[in-house]
Protein backbone atom coordinates (compact mmCIF):
# COMPACT_ATOMS: atom_id res chain seq x y z
CA UNK A 1 0.00 0.00 0.00
CA UNK A 2 1.43 3.67 -1.16
CA UNK A 3 1.31 5.94 1.52
CA UNK A 4 -1.25 8.90 0.24
CA UNK A 5 -0.30 11.02 3.34
CA UNK A 6 3.05 10.80 5.43
CA UNK A 7 3.24 13.62 8.11
CA UNK A 8 7.40 13.33 9.32
CA UNK A 9 8.26 14.79 13.20
CA UNK A 10 6.24 18.11 12.56
CA UNK A 11 6.64 20.97 15.33
CA UNK A 12 3.89 23.73 15.41
CA UNK A 13 2.41 26.29 17.16
CA UNK A 14 0.80 29.75 17.72
CA UNK A 15 2.92 32.89 18.52
CA UNK A 16 5.83 30.79 19.59
CA UNK A 17 3.31 28.51 22.06
CA UNK A 18 4.14 25.03 20.89
CA UNK A 19 1.04 22.84 20.04
CA UNK A 20 2.40 19.94 18.47
CA UNK A 21 5.49 18.84 19.66
CA UNK A 22 7.62 16.01 16.70
CA UNK A 23 4.09 14.00 15.12
CA UNK A 24 4.52 12.04 12.75
CA UNK A 25 1.61 9.77 11.37
CA UNK A 26 0.86 8.00 8.23
CA UNK A 27 -2.19 7.48 6.24
CA UNK A 28 -2.40 4.83 3.38
CA UNK A 29 -4.72 5.03 -0.02
CA UNK A 30 -8.21 4.06 0.66
CA UNK A 31 -7.48 3.98 4.18
CA UNK A 32 -9.88 5.65 6.89
CA UNK A 33 -8.04 6.87 9.67
CA UNK A 34 -8.95 8.00 12.66
CA UNK A 35 -7.05 10.77 15.37
CA UNK A 36 -8.38 10.34 19.04
CA UNK A 37 -7.56 12.67 21.70
CA UNK A 38 -8.54 14.87 24.59
CA UNK A 39 -9.63 18.36 24.00
CA UNK A 40 -6.49 20.49 23.82
CA UNK A 41 -4.29 17.13 22.76
CA UNK A 42 -3.77 19.22 19.24
CA UNK A 43 -5.99 17.29 16.56
CA UNK A 44 -7.23 20.26 14.85
CA UNK A 45 -4.10 22.10 14.64
CA UNK A 46 -2.90 18.83 13.06
CA UNK A 47 -5.19 19.17 10.83
CA UNK A 48 -4.58 22.77 10.32
CA UNK A 49 -0.87 22.02 9.90
CA UNK A 50 -1.54 18.93 7.34
CA UNK A 51 -4.40 21.68 5.05
CA UNK A 52 -1.72 24.00 4.53
CA UNK A 53 -4.26 26.91 6.97
CA UNK A 54 -0.58 26.61 9.48
CA UNK A 55 3.00 25.99 8.42
CA UNK A 56 5.31 23.60 10.49
CA UNK A 57 8.07 25.08 11.85
CA UNK A 58 9.77 21.91 11.38
CA UNK A 59 9.16 18.69 9.84
CA UNK A 60 7.65 17.10 6.59
CA UNK A 61 3.91 16.79 5.04
CA UNK A 62 3.92 14.62 2.24
CA UNK A 63 0.64 14.38 0.13
CA UNK A 64 1.37 11.17 -2.24
CA UNK A 65 5.38 12.21 -1.99
CA UNK A 66 4.82 16.01 -2.51
CA UNK A 67 6.33 17.78 -0.14
CA UNK A 68 3.24 20.17 0.74
CA UNK A 69 4.01 21.37 4.50
CA UNK A 70 5.23 24.96 3.06
CA UNK A 71 2.65 25.33 0.32
CA UNK A 72 -0.51 27.13 1.10
CA UNK A 73 -4.40 25.67 1.97
CA UNK A 74 -5.54 26.93 -1.69
CA UNK A 75 -2.91 25.26 -3.43
CA UNK A 76 -3.28 22.00 -1.68
CA UNK A 77 -6.53 21.44 -2.90
CA UNK A 78 -5.62 21.59 -6.46
CA UNK A 79 -3.48 18.85 -5.44
CA UNK A 80 -6.39 16.42 -3.94
CA UNK A 81 -7.13 17.71 -0.46
CA UNK A 82 -10.41 18.68 1.19
CA UNK A 83 -10.56 20.02 4.21
CA UNK A 84 -13.89 20.01 5.91
CA UNK A 85 -13.34 21.93 9.71
CA UNK A 86 -14.94 21.90 12.83
CA UNK A 87 -18.03 23.96 12.70
CA UNK A 88 -18.87 23.36 9.33
CA UNK A 89 -17.24 27.27 8.05
CA UNK A 90 -20.44 27.12 5.60
CA UNK A 91 -20.58 30.58 4.00
CA UNK A 92 -23.78 31.68 5.86
CA UNK A 93 -25.21 34.67 3.26
CA UNK A 94 -24.82 32.21 0.31
CA UNK A 95 -27.18 29.60 -1.12
CA UNK A 96 -26.54 25.78 -0.58
CA UNK A 97 -26.02 25.65 -4.11
CA UNK A 98 -23.71 28.68 -4.19
CA UNK A 99 -21.43 26.96 -1.21
CA UNK A 100 -21.23 23.70 -3.87
CA UNK A 101 -20.41 25.77 -6.64
CA UNK A 102 -17.51 27.21 -4.03
CA UNK A 103 -16.44 23.79 -3.02
CA UNK A 104 -15.58 23.19 -7.01
CA UNK A 105 -14.28 26.51 -7.27
CA UNK A 106 -10.45 25.28 -8.76
CA UNK A 107 -12.49 22.98 -11.74
CA UNK A 108 -13.00 25.14 -15.08
CA UNK A 109 -15.23 22.90 -17.06
CA UNK A 110 -18.76 23.87 -16.65
CA UNK A 111 -20.01 20.17 -17.22
CA UNK A 112 -17.86 18.39 -14.60
CA UNK A 113 -19.24 21.24 -12.21
CA UNK A 114 -23.06 19.97 -13.25
CA UNK A 115 -22.24 16.92 -13.12
CA UNK A 116 -20.69 16.64 -9.86
CA UNK A 117 -23.58 18.89 -8.05
CA UNK A 118 -26.16 15.95 -9.36
CA UNK A 119 -24.01 13.58 -7.36
CA UNK A 120 -23.93 15.58 -4.25
CA UNK A 121 -27.68 15.96 -4.76
CA UNK A 122 -28.18 12.09 -5.18
CA UNK A 123 -25.88 11.65 -2.36
CA UNK A 124 -28.22 14.19 -0.25
CA UNK A 125 -31.88 14.40 -1.90
CA UNK A 126 -32.30 16.83 1.28
CA UNK A 127 -29.74 20.01 -0.60
CA UNK A 128 -31.42 19.73 -3.35
CA UNK A 129 -34.73 20.65 -1.96
CA UNK A 130 -32.70 23.03 0.06
CA UNK A 131 -30.56 24.55 -2.81
CA UNK A 132 -31.73 28.22 -3.06
CA UNK A 133 -31.93 28.78 0.30
CA UNK A 134 -29.31 30.09 2.35
CA UNK A 135 -26.30 28.11 4.09
CA UNK A 136 -27.80 30.01 7.59
CA UNK A 137 -31.36 28.95 7.49
CA UNK A 138 -30.27 24.89 7.42
CA UNK A 139 -30.80 22.58 10.21
CA UNK A 140 -27.55 21.38 11.91
CA UNK A 141 -27.39 18.19 10.66
CA UNK A 142 -28.03 19.41 7.04
CA UNK A 143 -25.35 22.30 7.59
CA UNK A 144 -22.90 19.21 8.32
CA UNK A 145 -24.08 17.35 4.98
CA UNK A 146 -23.75 20.83 3.22
CA UNK A 147 -20.23 20.70 4.61
CA UNK A 148 -19.42 17.41 3.61
CA UNK A 149 -21.64 17.77 0.05
CA UNK A 150 -19.02 21.41 -0.48
CA UNK A 151 -15.94 19.44 0.79
CA UNK A 152 -16.67 16.94 -1.94
CA UNK A 153 -16.96 19.01 -5.33
CA UNK A 154 -13.86 19.33 -5.72
CA UNK A 155 -13.53 15.38 -6.16
CA UNK A 156 -10.61 15.05 -4.03
CA UNK A 157 -8.24 11.71 -3.12
CA UNK A 158 -8.18 12.82 0.94
CA UNK A 159 -10.63 13.57 2.70
CA UNK A 160 -10.08 15.27 6.20
CA UNK A 161 -12.93 15.69 8.50
CA UNK A 162 -12.41 17.85 11.99
CA UNK A 163 -15.66 16.95 14.52
CA UNK A 164 -18.02 15.91 12.00
CA UNK A 165 -20.09 14.67 14.89
CA UNK A 166 -20.20 18.14 16.92
CA UNK A 167 -23.29 19.83 17.97
CA UNK A 168 -25.40 16.46 15.79
CA UNK A 169 -27.97 14.57 18.06
CA UNK A 170 -27.42 11.19 18.30
CA UNK A 171 -29.44 9.50 15.06
CA UNK A 172 -27.97 12.06 12.76
CA UNK A 173 -24.16 11.36 14.42
CA UNK A 174 -25.00 7.55 13.20
CA UNK A 175 -25.57 9.00 9.78
CA UNK A 176 -22.99 10.92 8.75
CA UNK A 177 -20.53 8.02 10.31
CA UNK A 178 -22.23 5.95 7.52
CA UNK A 179 -21.78 8.62 4.79
CA UNK A 180 -18.06 8.82 5.56
CA UNK A 181 -18.01 4.81 4.59
CA UNK A 182 -19.83 5.24 1.86
CA UNK A 183 -17.41 8.05 0.30
CA UNK A 184 -14.42 6.07 1.26
CA UNK A 185 -16.39 3.26 -0.64
CA UNK A 186 -15.91 5.51 -3.38
CA UNK A 187 -11.66 4.89 -3.47
CA UNK A 188 -11.73 8.64 -0.92
CA UNK A 189 -9.08 8.21 1.28
CA UNK A 190 -10.20 9.32 4.91
CA UNK A 191 -8.50 11.24 7.53
CA UNK A 192 -11.09 12.05 10.82
CA UNK A 193 -10.66 13.57 14.28
CA UNK A 194 -13.31 12.62 16.36
CA UNK A 195 -14.42 13.35 19.88
CA UNK A 196 -16.78 10.45 19.40
CA UNK A 197 -14.25 7.91 19.83
CA UNK A 198 -15.76 5.02 19.57
CA UNK A 199 -17.67 5.40 16.86
CA UNK A 200 -14.70 6.74 14.89
CA UNK A 201 -13.26 4.09 15.53
CA UNK A 202 -15.95 1.40 14.63
CA UNK A 203 -15.44 2.62 10.77
CA UNK A 204 -12.19 3.45 11.02
CA UNK A 205 -9.16 0.97 9.94
CA UNK A 206 -6.50 2.35 12.46
CA UNK A 207 -6.05 5.37 14.61
CA UNK A 208 -3.91 7.24 16.35
CA UNK A 209 -4.35 8.62 20.05
CA UNK A 210 -2.56 12.29 20.58
CA UNK A 211 -1.62 13.77 23.99
CA UNK A 212 -0.20 16.81 24.39
CA UNK A 213 1.16 17.25 21.07
CA UNK A 214 2.23 13.87 20.48
CA UNK A 215 1.13 9.99 19.18
CA UNK A 216 1.16 7.93 22.71
CA UNK A 217 -0.80 5.59 20.89
CA UNK A 218 -0.99 3.77 17.89
CA UNK A 219 -2.33 0.68 16.22
CA UNK A 220 -5.79 -0.73 14.67
CA UNK A 221 -8.64 0.41 15.10
CA UNK A 222 -9.67 -2.74 16.73
CA UNK A 223 -6.06 -2.69 18.89
CA UNK A 224 -7.51 0.91 19.88
CA UNK A 225 -10.95 -0.49 20.72
CA UNK A 226 -9.82 -3.29 22.95
CA UNK A 227 -6.83 -1.79 24.82
CA UNK A 228 -7.74 -0.89 28.33
CA UNK A 229 -6.13 2.20 28.40
CA UNK A 230 -8.05 3.67 25.49
CA UNK A 231 -11.33 2.78 26.87
CA UNK A 232 -10.42 4.16 30.26
CA UNK A 233 -9.45 7.34 29.23
CA UNK A 234 -11.60 8.69 25.75
CA UNK A 235 -14.42 6.05 26.22
CA UNK A 236 -15.25 6.62 29.84
CA UNK A 237 -15.38 2.68 30.50
CA UNK B 1 -41.01 77.16 -13.63
CA UNK B 2 -40.86 74.24 -11.52
CA UNK B 3 -38.68 73.89 -8.58
CA UNK B 4 -39.94 71.08 -6.63
CA UNK B 5 -39.21 68.88 -9.86
CA UNK B 6 -35.49 70.86 -10.49
CA UNK B 7 -34.50 70.44 -6.94
CA UNK B 8 -35.75 66.52 -7.39
CA UNK B 9 -33.83 65.60 -10.44
CA UNK B 10 -30.77 67.77 -9.03
CA UNK B 11 -30.88 65.52 -5.86
CA UNK B 12 -31.19 61.82 -7.61
CA UNK B 13 -28.41 62.87 -10.14
CA UNK B 14 -26.15 63.63 -7.53
CA UNK B 15 -27.13 60.68 -5.67
CA UNK B 16 -26.23 58.49 -8.44
CA UNK B 17 -22.94 59.64 -8.68
CA UNK B 18 -22.47 59.63 -4.73
CA UNK B 19 -23.47 55.76 -4.82
CA UNK B 20 -21.06 54.80 -7.26
CA UNK B 21 -18.14 56.63 -5.12
CA UNK B 22 -19.50 54.95 -2.40
CA UNK B 23 -19.70 51.48 -3.73
CA UNK B 24 -16.23 51.28 -3.98
CA UNK B 25 -15.24 52.59 -0.25
CA UNK B 26 -18.14 50.23 0.56
CA UNK B 27 -16.77 47.01 -0.97
CA UNK B 28 -13.48 47.66 0.25
CA UNK B 29 -14.89 47.78 3.80
CA UNK B 30 -17.20 44.82 3.12
CA UNK B 31 -13.84 41.82 2.30
CA UNK B 32 -11.67 43.51 4.36
CA UNK B 33 -12.53 45.54 6.93
CA UNK B 34 -10.22 48.07 5.82
CA UNK B 35 -11.07 52.05 5.50
CA UNK B 36 -9.65 53.23 2.55
CA UNK B 37 -9.26 57.03 3.57
CA UNK B 38 -7.41 57.39 0.35
CA UNK B 39 -10.94 56.95 -1.62
CA UNK B 40 -11.93 60.87 -1.92
CA UNK B 41 -8.41 61.70 -3.31
CA UNK B 42 -8.34 58.96 -5.93
CA UNK B 43 -11.28 60.35 -6.89
CA UNK B 44 -9.11 63.50 -7.25
CA UNK B 45 -6.48 61.46 -9.22
CA UNK B 46 -9.24 59.81 -11.67
CA UNK B 47 -10.18 63.11 -12.42
CA UNK B 48 -6.69 64.92 -12.88
CA UNK B 49 -5.94 61.67 -15.36
CA UNK B 50 -9.09 62.40 -17.46
CA UNK B 51 -8.83 66.35 -17.19
CA UNK B 52 -5.17 66.02 -18.38
CA UNK B 53 -5.77 63.48 -21.30
CA UNK B 54 -8.30 65.76 -22.48
CA UNK B 55 -6.39 68.69 -22.00
CA UNK B 56 -3.22 67.48 -23.84
CA UNK B 57 -4.88 64.80 -26.07
CA UNK B 58 -7.77 66.35 -26.63
CA UNK B 59 -9.78 63.14 -25.62
CA UNK B 60 -13.07 63.84 -24.59
CA UNK B 61 -14.08 62.39 -20.87
CA UNK B 62 -16.67 60.34 -22.51
CA UNK B 63 -14.05 58.17 -23.62
CA UNK B 64 -10.68 59.10 -21.08
CA UNK B 65 -12.83 57.37 -18.30
CA UNK B 66 -12.21 54.27 -19.25
CA UNK B 67 -8.03 55.47 -19.13
CA UNK B 68 -9.13 56.90 -15.64
CA UNK B 69 -10.63 53.79 -14.65
CA UNK B 70 -7.87 51.57 -15.73
CA UNK B 71 -5.42 53.68 -14.29
CA UNK B 72 -7.47 53.88 -10.85
CA UNK B 73 -8.02 50.17 -11.05
CA UNK B 74 -3.98 49.66 -10.98
CA UNK B 75 -3.57 52.47 -8.49
CA UNK B 76 -6.08 50.60 -6.22
CA UNK B 77 -3.88 47.49 -6.64
CA UNK B 78 -1.04 48.94 -5.72
CA UNK B 79 -1.92 50.59 -2.76
CA UNK B 80 -3.16 47.33 -1.90
CA UNK B 81 0.04 45.50 -2.15
CA UNK B 82 2.21 48.16 -1.35
CA UNK B 83 0.93 49.42 1.62
CA UNK B 84 -2.28 47.32 3.14
CA UNK B 85 -1.09 44.11 2.92
CA UNK B 86 2.21 45.35 4.88
CA UNK B 87 -0.07 47.16 7.21
CA UNK B 88 -2.76 44.28 7.70
CA UNK B 89 -2.52 42.18 10.93
CA UNK B 90 -1.36 44.83 13.33
CA UNK B 91 -3.36 47.13 14.76
CA UNK B 92 -6.52 48.07 13.34
CA UNK B 93 -5.50 51.90 13.07
CA UNK B 94 -2.44 50.54 10.76
CA UNK B 95 -4.20 50.53 7.55
CA UNK B 96 -6.57 53.28 8.70
CA UNK B 97 -3.23 55.53 9.50
CA UNK B 98 -1.26 54.64 6.30
CA UNK B 99 -4.28 55.41 3.57
CA UNK B 100 -5.00 58.78 5.22
CA UNK B 101 -0.83 59.77 5.11
CA UNK B 102 -1.26 58.43 1.04
CA UNK B 103 -4.48 60.90 1.08
CA UNK B 104 -1.86 63.66 1.97
CA UNK B 105 0.79 62.34 0.03
CA UNK B 106 -1.49 62.46 -3.43
CA UNK B 107 -3.65 65.51 -2.16
CA UNK B 108 -0.18 67.17 -1.46
CA UNK B 109 1.68 65.99 -4.83
CA UNK B 110 -1.73 67.55 -6.84
CA UNK B 111 -0.92 70.97 -5.02
CA UNK B 112 2.86 70.81 -5.75
CA UNK B 113 2.94 69.73 -9.30
CA UNK B 114 -0.65 70.80 -10.69
CA UNK B 115 -1.11 74.16 -8.32
CA UNK B 116 -4.42 74.61 -5.99
CA UNK B 117 -6.32 75.92 -9.28
CA UNK B 118 -9.15 75.04 -10.52
CA UNK B 119 -9.06 73.30 -14.10
CA UNK B 120 -12.19 72.96 -15.93
CA UNK B 121 -11.97 71.08 -19.36
CA UNK B 122 -13.87 73.31 -21.87
CA UNK B 123 -14.96 71.99 -25.28
CA UNK B 124 -16.12 68.70 -24.56
CA UNK B 125 -18.60 67.18 -26.57
CA UNK B 126 -21.79 67.72 -23.98
CA UNK B 127 -20.49 70.95 -23.01
CA UNK B 128 -23.81 73.35 -21.90
CA UNK B 129 -26.24 70.88 -23.15
CA UNK B 130 -29.02 70.22 -21.51
CA UNK B 131 -32.35 68.73 -21.59
CA UNK B 132 -35.59 70.20 -20.37
CA UNK B 133 -38.33 67.28 -18.47
CA UNK B 134 -41.67 68.47 -17.11
CA UNK B 135 -40.30 72.21 -16.75
CA UNK B 136 -36.54 71.34 -14.82
CA UNK B 137 -33.62 71.40 -16.53
CA UNK B 138 -31.38 69.18 -16.23
CA UNK B 139 -27.66 69.34 -17.59
CA UNK B 140 -26.47 66.45 -20.17
CA UNK B 141 -23.11 65.57 -18.92
CA UNK B 142 -24.49 65.23 -15.27
CA UNK B 143 -27.01 63.31 -16.70
CA UNK B 144 -24.74 60.89 -18.39
CA UNK B 145 -22.28 60.47 -15.67
CA UNK B 146 -25.32 59.72 -13.35
CA UNK B 147 -26.62 56.93 -15.74
CA UNK B 148 -23.23 55.75 -16.26
CA UNK B 149 -23.26 55.41 -12.39
CA UNK B 150 -26.15 53.14 -12.28
CA UNK B 151 -25.05 51.06 -14.79
CA UNK B 152 -21.98 50.54 -13.07
CA UNK B 153 -23.75 49.62 -10.20
CA UNK B 154 -26.13 47.24 -11.65
CA UNK B 155 -23.05 45.51 -13.20
CA UNK B 156 -20.69 45.33 -10.31
CA UNK B 157 -24.80 43.84 -8.27
CA UNK B 158 -24.46 41.24 -10.64
CA UNK B 159 -21.00 40.19 -10.80
CA UNK B 160 -21.34 39.67 -7.33
CA UNK B 161 -24.49 38.00 -7.03
CA UNK B 162 -24.02 35.83 -10.14
CA UNK B 163 -21.14 34.81 -10.81
CA UNK B 164 -18.44 32.33 -9.30
CA UNK B 165 -15.99 35.07 -8.64
CA UNK B 166 -19.01 37.54 -6.98
CA UNK B 167 -19.06 34.22 -4.72
CA UNK B 168 -15.69 33.82 -4.31
CA UNK B 169 -15.23 37.38 -3.14
CA UNK B 170 -18.35 37.13 -0.80
CA UNK B 171 -17.19 34.11 0.69
CA UNK B 172 -13.82 35.67 1.09
CA UNK B 173 -15.68 38.35 2.85
CA UNK B 174 -17.68 35.71 5.19
CA UNK B 175 -14.69 33.63 6.02
CA UNK B 176 -11.00 34.33 4.43
CA UNK B 177 -9.84 31.13 6.14
CA UNK B 178 -12.91 28.40 4.61
CA UNK B 179 -11.96 30.34 1.61
CA UNK B 180 -8.84 29.15 1.04
CA UNK B 181 -9.71 25.83 1.92
CA UNK B 182 -11.86 26.01 -1.37
CA UNK B 183 -8.73 26.62 -3.26
CA UNK B 184 -9.46 30.37 -3.64
CA UNK B 185 -6.69 32.81 -3.73
CA UNK B 186 -7.82 35.14 -0.75
CA UNK B 187 -4.81 37.68 -1.55
CA UNK B 188 -5.64 38.24 -5.37
CA UNK B 189 -9.49 38.55 -4.13
CA UNK B 190 -8.22 41.25 -1.85
CA UNK B 191 -5.65 42.74 -5.06
CA UNK B 192 -8.96 42.69 -7.56
CA UNK B 193 -11.81 44.44 -4.72
CA UNK B 194 -8.89 46.97 -3.82
CA UNK B 195 -8.86 47.30 -7.77
CA UNK B 196 -12.56 47.56 -7.99
CA UNK B 197 -12.81 50.50 -5.59
CA UNK B 198 -10.55 52.20 -7.16
CA UNK B 199 -12.01 51.76 -10.91
CA UNK B 200 -15.12 52.87 -9.81
CA UNK B 201 -13.78 56.23 -8.88
CA UNK B 202 -11.82 56.26 -11.35
CA UNK B 203 -14.37 55.93 -13.74
CA UNK B 204 -16.48 58.62 -11.50
CA UNK B 205 -13.76 61.08 -11.84
CA UNK B 206 -13.26 60.58 -15.43
CA UNK B 207 -16.52 61.30 -16.40
CA UNK B 208 -17.34 64.10 -14.04
CA UNK B 209 -14.40 66.60 -15.52
CA UNK B 210 -17.03 66.99 -18.22
CA UNK B 211 -19.19 68.61 -15.94
CA UNK B 212 -16.91 69.33 -12.79
CA UNK B 213 -13.39 71.40 -12.18
CA UNK B 214 -11.00 69.93 -10.64
CA UNK B 215 -8.55 70.91 -8.00
CA UNK B 216 -6.42 68.80 -5.24
CA UNK B 217 -8.99 69.51 -2.46
CA UNK B 218 -12.28 67.89 -4.94
CA UNK B 219 -12.04 64.45 -2.68
CA UNK B 220 -12.34 65.81 0.28
CA UNK B 221 -16.20 66.43 0.30
CA UNK B 222 -16.76 63.29 -1.63
CA UNK B 223 -14.94 61.14 0.75
CA UNK B 224 -16.39 62.76 3.82
CA UNK B 225 -20.30 61.78 1.73
CA UNK B 226 -18.56 58.37 1.12
CA UNK B 227 -18.06 57.83 4.41
CA UNK B 228 -21.33 58.47 5.27
CA UNK B 229 -23.78 56.77 2.84
CA UNK B 230 -21.51 53.69 3.47
CA UNK B 231 -22.40 53.90 6.69
CA UNK B 232 -26.34 55.02 6.18
CA UNK B 233 -26.38 52.19 3.27
CA UNK B 234 -24.71 49.56 5.53
CA UNK B 235 -21.28 48.66 5.33
CA UNK B 236 -20.60 45.96 2.03
CA UNK B 237 -24.21 46.58 0.98
CA UNK B 238 -24.61 47.91 -3.01
CA UNK B 239 -28.36 48.50 -2.55
CA UNK B 240 -27.84 49.77 0.74
CA UNK B 241 -25.33 52.23 -1.33
CA UNK B 242 -27.11 53.04 -4.03
CA UNK B 243 -30.52 54.08 -1.63
CA UNK B 244 -28.38 55.79 1.23
CA UNK B 245 -26.94 57.91 -1.44
CA UNK B 246 -29.91 58.69 -3.06
CA UNK B 247 -31.46 59.88 0.13
CA UNK B 248 -27.93 61.73 0.77
CA UNK B 249 -28.30 63.92 -2.27
CA UNK B 250 -32.38 64.26 -2.04
CA UNK B 251 -31.71 65.41 1.15
CA UNK B 252 -28.51 67.61 0.44
CA UNK B 253 -30.52 69.44 -2.39
CA UNK B 254 -33.73 69.77 -0.88
CA UNK B 255 -32.42 71.41 2.19
CA UNK B 256 -29.86 73.51 0.03
CA UNK B 257 -32.62 74.95 -2.09
CA UNK B 258 -35.65 75.09 0.78
CA UNK B 259 -33.76 76.09 3.63
CA UNK B 260 -30.47 77.35 3.55
CA UNK B 261 -27.18 76.53 0.96
CA UNK B 262 -25.38 76.44 4.16
CA UNK B 263 -27.42 73.92 6.03
CA UNK B 264 -27.64 71.53 3.37
CA UNK B 265 -24.72 69.24 4.96
CA UNK B 266 -25.68 69.44 8.25
CA UNK B 267 -28.95 68.22 7.39
CA UNK B 268 -27.09 65.58 6.04
CA UNK B 269 -25.20 64.65 8.98
CA UNK B 270 -28.48 64.83 10.29
CA UNK B 271 -30.54 62.65 8.92
CA UNK B 272 -27.10 60.11 9.26
CA UNK B 273 -27.57 60.32 12.80
CA UNK B 274 -30.87 59.87 13.38
CA UNK B 275 -30.68 56.81 11.21
CA UNK B 276 -27.86 55.59 12.72
CA UNK B 277 -29.49 55.92 16.22
CA UNK B 278 -32.85 53.72 15.50
CA UNK B 279 -30.55 51.35 13.40
CA UNK B 280 -26.66 51.04 14.00
CA UNK B 281 -26.31 48.92 11.40
CA UNK B 282 -27.47 50.94 8.46
CA UNK B 283 -30.25 51.01 6.23
CA UNK B 284 -29.01 47.41 4.63
CA UNK B 285 -26.59 46.12 7.09
CA UNK B 286 -26.40 42.34 8.54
Amino acid sequence: MAAMLEVKDIHCGYDGTPVIRGLSLEVNRGEIVAIIGANGAGKSTTMRAICGLLHPERGQILLEGEDISRSPASANIRKGLSYIPEGRRLFPKLTVRENLELGAFTVVDRKVIDERLEEMFALFPRLKDRSTQTAETLSGGEQQMCAIARGLMSAPKLIMLDELSLGLMPSLVEKVFETVVLINRKGITVLLVEQMVQEALEIANRGYVLQTGRVVHSGSARELLDSDEVRKAYMGM
Amino acid sequence: MNHFLQVLFDGLLNGLVYALVAAGLSMIWGVMDVINFAHGEFLMVGMYVSYWIGFFLDVDPLFSWIASGAFLFIMGAATYRLIIRNSLGKSAMAPLLATFGLSMVLKNFCMNRFTPNFRLLSGTVLEGKTISVGGAILSVPQLATAAFALVLLACLYWMLKRTRLGWAIQATAMDSEAAELMGIRTENIYLLVFGIGGACVGITGGLMTSYLAVYPEVGSLFSLIAFVVVALGGFGSIPGALLAAIIIGLVESFTGFYVAAVVKYAAVFAVYLAVILIRPKGLFGW
